[in-house]
């Protein structure tokens, strides 16, 4: 693993009584596509949301690059450089297309503002392969488009480490095609991107190494092949009988 | 600048220059009418400034009014008028920053009954302050300040709101404002301070209140807690503004202009049913024109040109 970017140290998130996340330790490097995966209900979300702030840990903590994170609101550490996509697309309906995407670029890591930030959200529109007009409104666009324009808001603040939770989730099998080489793309700019996932081919084609999640605590670490041949994750999918 | 924006500054200059000639016609029913549009205008502006973007339904616009009065009804006897006038300004921000920040944490519903219940409040302290120690109810407030000069302060200030609007409208401010108002999750997670813009905007619209209130004091000779915090002053507002729309900048003010000579009408005709036409109306409008005339306007204009196109 490359130096390490992000660092999560004996990470607990509770729920009153219910532990969402229980004691998770793991680090991401640099230029690194980190794959958090395990079965429904397992804490990756909740994990998501702790990194980008969304939620504040119970105890334990997240530093980038050596400066502590975990206290601080979700817009300090998206100005620090971290950025996120939402399980369910979050789109600003009002606004148009391009406005979407400057609405990343204005107040994030990189600020920029007036022509240089319908320049380089324009660039973005371009990157993420989305071939629209940037005055149309976004009720006009599909599923993966939608899930596009959202990515490239998230880009246009030039993060430094990218979160993508279920990114690929309820996109047909020429979408998902798509959209993996999207990613792929994003992977070879040399981004950090912490990959939250179901789809299998995508965890295999796109992931360094992957964190295995099981009610709240990591069962595994290690290379894609390693840890879905590990018996601890194949029983946390599939049940006993199968391990 | 655009040229659309060079088009929109002149007809602003010429409207507000017709406006300012109305007292030159020597007609005192019509330059009453004159002063009470001209303080719904800037009030439904700045309260759209606001709660346009964010949606964030401010009942508040009476405590600030009735502080703003309350500063020149306390100080007229001592403090020259334009002196009480930054006062008022400076109090209304300091107390729309207060407010602002204990509770715009709350959002929908909450942030309504709060803002309601905060003019409420301030009417009853002064009430209470006034009675124990001020010995008496109400203020007079005797000046040689004319309705006409009330009616020009009223159009000066009405000229640096929209002012103050439009830059918002193309400053950074106002752009985080939209995105609050679309999605505040995504706003935070844009890297906006959610809490830092909607205090600032607030703020402004806080301190236009409370001016608007110190600048029409002197109309009412005598001030008492009802008159000042009024709770229909808040709710008159949101009307408007929401009539109007409060999509643009200029929208209140299509709202302000017929629903003021409406109710005018309305209060010589039924004065002891105000009330329930205010609801009325009230449901009216939210029903049946949820964007106000401009998104009406919009709508009608929209379906023009696809017809023609």
């Amino acid at each position: 693993m490359a130096r390490s970017i992000l660092s999560v140290q004996n990470l607990t998130k509770k729920f009153g009584g219910l532990v969402a996340v229980n004691g998770m330790t793991f680090d991401v490097g640099e230029h690194e596509v980190l794959g958090l995966i395990g079965p429904n209900g397992s804490g990756k979300t909740t994990m998501m949301n702790l990194i980008s702030g969304a939620l504040k840990p119970t105890s334990g903590s997240i530093s980038l690059q050596g400066t502590r994170i975990s206290d601080l609101p979700a817009q300090e550490i998206n100005r620090k450089g971290v950025a996120r996509t939402f399980q369910l697309v979050r789109l600003l309906p009002s606004l148009n297309v391009i406005e979407n995407v400057i609405a990343g670029a204005v107040f994030g890591h990189r600020k920029r503002w007036g022509v240089e930030a319908e320049n380089y959200a324009r660039e973005m529109l371009e990157r993420v392969g989305l071939q629209v007009a940037g005055d149309a409104p976004v009720s006009t666009l599909t599923y993966i488009d939608q899930k596009r324009l959202e990515l490239a808001r998230v880009l246009a603040s030039d993060p430094k480490i990218l979160l993508l939770d279920e990114w690929l989730a309820g996109l047909n099998p020429t979408e998902l095609e798509t959209g993996i080489s999207l990613i792929r793309d994003l992977r070879n700019d040399g981004r950090t991107i912490i990959l939250v996932e179901h789809v299998m081919d995508a965890i295999r084609s796109l992931c360094d190494r992957c964190v295995v999640m099981n009610s709240g605590t990591k069962i595994a670490e290690g290379t894609p092949a390693e840890v879905l041949a590990d018996r601890e994750v194949i029983r946390a999918y599939l049940g006993d009988d199968d391990a | 600048m655009t040229d659309k924006d060079w088009r929109n500054f002149g007809l602003a200059v010429v409207g507000l220059a017709i406006a300012a000639c109305l007292p030159l016609s020597g007609n005192g029913y019509y330059l009453t009418i004159g002063v009470t549009i001209a303080m719904y205008v800037v009030l439904a502006t700045s309260w759209a400034l606001f709660s346009g973007p964010t949606h964030y339904i401010s009942l508040a616009t009476a405590a600030f009014y009735g502080l703003g009065t309350y500063v020149v009804a306390l100080g007229i006897d001592d403090v020259p008028y334009i002196v009480l006038l930054v006062i008022a300004l400076v109090v209304g921000a300091v107390s729309a920053a207060l407010v602002g920040l204990a509770t715009l944490r709350l959002s929908g519903v909450y942030f309504v009954i709060f803002t309601l219940g905060l003019a409420e409040m301030v009417r009853q302290v002064v009430t209470w302050v006034q009675s124990n120690w001020g010995g008496h109810q109400g203020n007079y407030v005797l000046t040689d300040i004319t309705e006409e000069i009330i009616y020009w302060e009223l159009l000066a200030l009405a000229a640096c709101v929209y002012l103050a609007g439009w830059l918002i409208g193309r400053s950074r401010l106002g752009f985080a404002l939209k995105i609050i108002g679309n999605d505040e999750v995504v706003a935070a997670h844009s890297g906006i301070n959610t809490a830092r813009s909607k205090v600032l905007l607030f703020m402004v619209s806080g301190m236009v209140a409370s001016l608007v209130g110190a600048i029409l004091a002197p109309r009412w000779t005598y001030i008492e807690p009802s008159i000042a915090f009024s709770p229909m002053l808040s709710f008159q507002v949101v009307i408007m503004a929401l009539l109007g729309g409060v999509k643009r900048l200029w929208g209140p003010l299509v709202g302000v202009i017929p629903f003021t000579l409406l109710w005018e009408a309305v209060s010589i005709s039924f004065p002891n049913q105000t009330l329930l036409l205010m609801g009325v109306a009230f449901l009216l409008i939210v029903y049946t024109i949820p964007h106000g005339f401009v998104g009406l306007l919009e709508t009608y204009s929209a379906r023009f040109r696809e017809r023609k196109g």
